[in-house]
């Protein structure tokens, strides 16, 4: 629970020193006493974790114990489930995102989501990243062609699909198909891009480039991924949380909790112990 | 992981564990001779003890192929983990120790086979006992993830380092007062060093099982340091 630091006033000056930086990771989201019930039961327990601001943490925990539902909560996307209900707050910069005046399309700009399965529209590849800006009214020729070959890039696709944008997205392979629903997400700019099992479908080599990808984009975004795979969170991520039964057991330094966890029960899990 | 895998796992990680412990009684035993052999002048013992070196080097190779198995198939974390690393270097310093026995030993033989010379009465019993003990209780302390023994085998490493200051001093007052001594002189010198280092050994075996049990690195951190961390939780 104490990795990570709260942003004291001394980070909202402009002359941090790196190493204060690193030190004291800035946050950019987090969660406080957080509940969420399905009908009567109860998803998530008083939950309580910061998300550290340009860094991936990883939520781990065995099938059921409420890391999707978590991830969901970062940009309301459980709204859409009737008969579930959410207490508590998570903050994006000192504001609720569950307060009832939040623009939720807005939110969900800022903070972005990739699916498990990769879900490209059935339209051409430079249509799937275009779409979200023709959403938002952006329809300017040249703002989207510039906008679409960034973030192809950002999704490190670009040179695999730069002389066939206009072919079906769904003509990708499944690990291409994966960056191009990134690269669709990146073209929106958020700031916190939540992952929800982003390799789940994919080959090795495939998730090894998704890998590859996740480690590059936390230069400019805020990571959250859901997976159900240690390793990879192991490989992947700076911060790492246990999930058990619709808690949060711990929360720390990825580091940390592979190699020396402070609880009986993520060394149970991470051991494969478990149950 | 189900549970046969898990299984098949744990008895893997049992049988490093016990092998470790094999490999430290030889060493021990190789001490233990060497310093027979010298004592009685047994050159056949002695001659077993510079030949028992390879069976150590051997069980080095086959527990370093294991860690690396165990790495490769089951991924090991946390306490796994930890466990692998303390094993993967303890037998490091297991097998450093071997090699001084075997010194120790090969110093002896020169002692006995040659012709008899001047020999400055040294005693080395004393702290070559001190330095089997101090071996005997890290790998206890490792064998029951025991932080409290292994501090005081750090502990213990002071006493060994004095008495082998004080019998570098005797034996060179002997060198002073009879040159004729220094050739043999030297010879001691180095069977003193020899198990001035087994105690250093047995030492860092005793800082990996603290780093086993508490997850902390204690090296260079002195015995000070090593107390504080083992009486936090
Ligand atoms: N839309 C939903 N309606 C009702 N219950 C749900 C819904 N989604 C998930 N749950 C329940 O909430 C719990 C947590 O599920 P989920 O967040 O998907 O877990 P995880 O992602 O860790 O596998 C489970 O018991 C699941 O059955
Ligand atoms: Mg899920």
């Amino acid at each position: 629970m104490n990795a990570v630091t709260t942003p004291t006033h001394a980070m909202k000056m402009g002359d941090l020193t790196r190493k204060d930086v690193e030190h004291t990771d800035e946050v950019a989201m987090r969660v406080e006493n957080l509940d969420l019930y399905y009908g009567e039961s109860h998803a998530l327990k008083r939950v309580n974790m910061t998300i550290p601001r340009n860094r991936v943490t990883a939520i781990i925990g065995p099938s059921g114990c409420g890391k999707s539902t978590l991830l969901r909560c970062f940009n309301r996307m459980n709204d859409l489930v009737d008969a579930c209900r959410v207490e508590g707050k998570i903050l994006l910069d000192g504001k609720n995102v569950y307060d009832p005046d939040v623009n939720v399309a807005l939110l969900r700009r800022r903070v972005g989501m990739v699916f498990q399965k990769p879900n490209p529209f059935p339209k051409t590849i430079y249509e799937n990243v275009a779409y979200g800006l023709r959403i938002i009214g952006v329809n300017d020729k040249k703002v989207l062609d510039e906008t679409v070959e960034k973030s192809l890039r950002g999704a490190a696709l670009w040179d695999e699909v730069k002389d066939r944008l206009s072919e079906s997205g769904l003509s990708l392979s499944g690990g291409q198909q994966q960056r191009l629903v990134i690269a669709r997400a990146v073209a929106l700019e958020p700031e916190v891009l939540l992952l929800d099992e982003p390799a789940s479908a994919l080959d090795p080599i495939s998730t090894a480039k998704l890998e590859e990808l996740i480690n590059e984009l936390k230069d400019k975004y805020t990571i959250v991924i859901v997976t159900h795979n240690m390793q990879q969170a192991a490989r992947i991520s700076d911060f790492t949380a246990f999930m058990y039964l619709g808690e949060l057991i711990e929360f720390g330094k990825t580091d940390t909790l592979f190699i020396k966890p402070g609880q009986k029960q993520t060394e149970d899990y991470i051991t494969g112990r478990f149950g | 992981m189900n549970e046969h895998t898990l299984k098949q796992y744990d008895a893997e990680l049992e049988n490093i564990r016990a092998r470790v412990l094999q490999m430290g009684g030889l060493v021990e035993q190789q001490i233990i001779q060497g310093m027979k052999g010298l004592g009685e002048g047994d050159l056949a013992l002695l001659d077993h003890v510079i030949g028992e070196d390879t069976r150590v080097n051997a069980a080095e190779v086959a527990l370093d192929e294991a860690c690396s198995h165990i790495i490769a198939r089951h991924q090991p974390a946390a306490v796994d983990l930890r466990m692998i690393m303390t094993v993967i270097k303890t037998i490091t310093d297991l097998e450093r120790i071997g090699d001084e026995a075997k010194k120790i030993a090969k110093m002896a033989r020169k002692i006995h086979g040659g012709e008899s010379g001047f020999t400055p009465r040294v005693e080395l019993r004393h702290v070559a006992e001190l330095a089997v003990a101090m071996l005997r209780q890290a790998l206890d302390a490792f064998a029951r993830l025991d932080v409290a023994a292994a501090a005081d085998v750090v502990r213990q490493d002071k006493q060994v380092d004095a008495e082998f200051k004080g019998i570098l001093r005797q034996i060179i007052t002997f060198m002073m007062e009879d040159p004729r001594t220094i050739s043999r002189g030297l010879e001691i010198v180095f069977i003193a060093k020899a198990i001035e280092r087994i105690g250093d050994h047995a030492k860092n075996i005793s800082e990996y099982v603290v780093y086993l049990v508490k997850g902390r690195d204690v090296r260079h951190i002195g015995l000070a340091g090593i107390e504080k961390e083992i009486s936090t939780p």
